[in-house]
């Protein structure tokens, strides 16, 4: 129980990045990003792509420290990185501001990103078809805690990125200026007008670091695991859970409902199959939907 | 020198027209007062001149320049800036941030402004950290002009400010306006209070209905006993 | 060289088939999202019950040596529109569920629940085998009025049947949609704050179009059900099921019945001769990845649509009585 329960504040730690992205788009954006989850999974392949390239060229091919893969896989972060970041303003572009400009209603940018969801997903199961694919072929080295707790040395990796990368942005949001006025507009968008910050503007800037968000979580939930088309769609649930969860406001509250909705899936499977680990976020969203709609941290 | 005019303008909320074409004069360097009851269009007519409304028709100039339909991001840094009736503040920002926001579009250091603004609403300083949400009204509405204050405004539009504050904390306000006033800021506000409104203003107009129906000194109107019947509920 | 009338005909028939049953999944969701402006991205799941309803009422349990390989908890053996009928009520009684828990609060919560609803029913059929046979699912579901006609013409048969169905729903449909409850679900969408205030209850009606657009889709998963004879968790994916039911309606026209149906066959022939094409014309090694395409045009032809022509190809109807 207590390993499922480390087991699940890894994977929680990884689900709390995507929802704090899926916060920040609800609360800037103003739209449910139905998207998200095939971010992650393209942030994943383009860092597959790009690592698969460097061991062709036998580039990089150097094992970083004690973990599974390679300084490839390290530097491909960034192209990852860069590429959602960009894709992501790219959409917004092309599709979300004309939406906006017309006045259209908030459920019409949640169908669309469904839209863009799904051809993401077929581009990718094109490219790089059905089947499983891995960072690394290589055995993945364990390390012993103490209580008999087996941990991969990657689940180390996963925590430790995930959690600078939530630091981080708890830091751009509250000493950086732009992401002051990012809370600016997500507390009162008329107001922020009134004030001279362009709401168009900290839109482009919340699609990117969303987007970058969803590339790193991508990448950290494929070294976890393995890299399938699929693998951002099913996480979806999840990440809409520990958002809402979370009251779907504060970066603390998608923080806390990431690390739940963690632990809640590890530790379920110790009574159910692993494949109910979707359908278990689904039902702790359900609850909290029966009793506080508002989520655990919201206030109204 | 007319700071802000406003020429026959027309304007609304969808199909829906407020103002039937409203002229009024702002000088540089006077308090100017709009008075009128609720609906009458006061702050349709605020929204208009900051550009969250694009005029129907008619023209609005700010510094001798046409700037209808400008957007707020516009005419911040043209020196104009606006306390809205409702809804001014960040709440879950703290004090000091909201003041940062205020001077968003500035690039340079805003330290010096920031404490000038709180030495004006000393209160504020001393909650510099606390989140702007867990303010009581009379701080929040001197947060709100702090805020508008941050980016060294020329014209300065004010929206009921004192509206549902205690007696004492609307002569404070007040005097505040005047302060500023004195500083070289000119001040155009919409009032419900007209006694208090009328004796800090230099010039008044009132409004119902979207139209314009009497406009003079601050003392004029104070004295006209019809215009206190009419419409100031004297 | 004869050209094969009789090979043409029964292709026609089935493709038309399924696109009447597409065509009613796609009224069914014209009743929630298109007079209501409900969002259910879960119409696999409303789908995968009518589908499964319909399989354990209307077959019997398994015996003999048919037992020892397939697991069903229920069996009742009845007609075929039983069958119908009960998928109709489960999947309305599902649907009422899950308004009843999100309805009040902002729309994106309906469209995650759905979602939600749907990949959670899809584990669980997947995954119980005891209910209704896990993955490999049920077969052998019976065919309405079998041995009525010769064997080789029972698909123009069962495409009467379906094209029964599609009728009656169409006329309920704009039954409805012209009384007065269907002209508050229209005054609903387009200001809910003023309904409301005009004393109806918003919830209410809300829940109702739900409950009738998921009937409707349950329906249509007993009728999809009975004419492959077969259900299996695997055919309720978010795009078989769900997606390309949201591009029919999209394409055809939201808030028009017609445009419902035009969409469905519409769209349904795209898929079907993409699918052709994919089988006939791409080479072979890019076979299993080929289809995905689909994807990528059904996915992008939503986002243009609502980009360019929201209203779809026909638009939405002028509902004001005539005189
Ligand atoms: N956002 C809006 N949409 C539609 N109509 C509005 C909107 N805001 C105000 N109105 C209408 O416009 C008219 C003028 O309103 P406005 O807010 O300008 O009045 P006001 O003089 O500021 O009143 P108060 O003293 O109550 O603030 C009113 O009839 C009001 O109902
Ligand atoms: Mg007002």
């Amino acid at each position: 129980m207590l390993e499922l329960t480390v087991y699940g504040i890894i994977l929680g730690s990884i689900i709390a990045l995507g929802a704090i992205g899926i916060t920040l788009i609800a609360h800037i954006s103003r739209m449910f990003d139905f998207a998200y989850g095939d971010k992650m999974t393209a942030g994943a392949y383009i860092a597959l792509l790009v690592s698969t390239l460097f061991s062709m060229g036998g580039l990089l091919q150097g094992k970083v420290g004690p973990f599974s893969f390679n300084w490839g896989l390290m530097v491909a972060f960034i192209p990852a990185i860069l590429i959602t970041a960009g894709l992501s303003i790219l959409f917004n572009r092309w599709v979300y501001e004309p939406l906006r400009r017309r006045g259209a209603i908030p459920i019409l940018f949640a169908m669309v990103s469904m839209g863009i969801a799904f051809a993401l997903r077929g581009l990718i199961y094109i490219l790089w078809g059905a089947d499983y694919h891995f960072y690394s072929p290589s055995v993945r080295p364990m390390i012993f805690l103490p209580l008999g707790i087996k941990l991969r040395t990657d689940e180390v990796f996963i925590m430790v990125v995930a959690w600078a990368l939530v630091a981080l942005i708890y830091l751009f949001l509250t000493r950086v200026k732009m992401g002051k006025a990012l809370r600016a507009v997500a507390d009162n968008p008329d107001l922020a007008r009134i004030a001279g910050i362009s709401t168009e503007r900290m839109i482009v800037w919340t699609e990117g670091i969303a987007g970058a968000l969803a590339a790193v979580g991508g990448v950290l939930y494929g070294i976890e695991t393995q890299l399938r088309p699929e693998m951002g769609w099913l996480f979806l649930l999840p990440l809409f859970a520990a958002a809402i969860l979370g009251s779907l406001g504060s970066i603390r509250g998608a923080l806390v409902g990431g690390l739940v909705m963690g632990i809640a899936q590890q530790v379920s499977t110790a009574w159910l199959l692993p494949t109910y680990k979707p359908a278990v976020a689904f039902i702790i969203m359900v609850l909290v939907l029966l009793f506080r709609p508002q989520g655990i941290f919201g206030r109204r | 020198m007319t700071i802000l005019g406003v020429e026959d303008v027309v304007s609304g909320y969808g199909s829906m027209e407020v103002l039937h074409g409203l002229s009024l004069k702002v000088e540089e360097g006077q308090v100017v007062c709009l008075l009128g009851p609720n609906g009458a269009g006061k702050t349709t007519l605020l929204r208009t001149i900051f550009g969250i409304l694009r005029p129907w028709k008619g023209k609005i100039y700010f510094k001798g320049e046409d700037i209808s339909g400008f957007p707020p991001e516009r005419l911040v840094r043209m020196g104009m800036a606006y306390v809205p009736q409702e809804y001014n503040i960040f709440p879950s920002l703290t004090v000091q941030e909201n003041l940062e926001m205020g001077a968003f579009i500035r690039e340079d250091d805003i330290g010096p402004r920031m404490e000038e603004v709180y030495e004006l609403f000393p209160d504020l300083a001393d909650r510099r950290k606390s989140r702007a949400g867990e303010l009581s009204g009379g701080m929040r509405q001197m947060l709100a002009i702090g805020r508008a204050l941050m980016l060294n405004p020329e014209l300065l539009l004010l929206d009921e400010i004192s509206t549902g504050l205690a007696p004492f904390l609307v002569d404070a306000i007040f005097e505040r306006i005047e302060q500023l006033n004195e500083q070289g800021v000119t001040v155009f506000l919409v009032e419900q209070n007209a006694p208090k409104a009328l004796q800090s203003s230099d010039r008044a107009y009132i409004l119902e209905g979207g139209e314009k129906k009497a406009e003079g000194s601050a003392q004029e109107i104070a004295e006209d006993e019809e215009i206190g019947r009419l419409y100031l509920g004297r | 060289m004869g050209i094969d009338i009789g090979g043409i005909l029964s292709f026609l028939a089935s493709f038309a088939i399924m696109a009447a049953i597409y065509a009613i999944f796609s009224m069914g969701l014209n009743v929630q999202w298109g007079y209501t402006g409900l969002v259910n991205f879960g119409i696999a799941g409303f789908f995968c019950i009518g589908a499964y309803t319909s399989a354990l009422v209307t077959t019997p349990l398994p015996t003999g040596v048919l037992a020892d390989y397939v697991d069903q908890a229920i069996g009742l053996n009845q007609p075929f529109l039983v069958g119908v009928l009960a998928a109709a009520i489960t999947s309305g009684l599902w649907a009422a569920l899950i308004g009843l828990l999100t309805l009040r609060l902002r729309a994106d919560y309906l469209a995650i629940s759905t979602i939600g609803l749907a990949e959670t029913l899809r584990l669980f059929f997947n995954n119980e085998p005891w209910l209704a046979n896990g993955p490999e699912g049920l077969v052998g579901l019976p065919k309405p009025l079998y041995g009525l006609v010769p064997p080789q013409y029972y698909n123009y048969l069962y495409l009467a049947i379906v094209l029964a169905f599609l009728a009656l729903i169409y006329i309920a449909i704009e039954r409805g949609i012209r009384s007065p409850w269907g002209r508050v679900l229209r005054a609903m969408r387009e200001d809910e704050v003023m309904t409301s205030a005009n004393g109806k209850n918003v919830f209410l009606f809300k829940l109702q179009s739900l409950v009738v657009g998921a009937m409707i889709m349950g329906i249509g998963g007993a009728l999809y059900a009975h004419y492959s004879a077969a259900v299996q968790p695997s055919l309720f994916t978010p795009m078989f099921g769900t997606f390309i039911i949201w591009a029919m309606l999209s394409l055809g026209g939201t808030g028009n019945n017609k445009g419902a149906i035009l969409g469905g066959f519409v769209v349904w022939a795209i898929w079907s001769w993409s699918t052709f094409l994919i089988r006939n014309v791409v080479p072979a090694g890019f076979q299993t990845r080929a289809p995905y395409i689909r994807y990528i045009l059904i996915g992008l032809l939503l986002v243009i649509i609502m980009l360019r022509r929201p209203k779809g190809l026909i638009g939405e109807e002028r509902q004001v009585s005539r005189f």
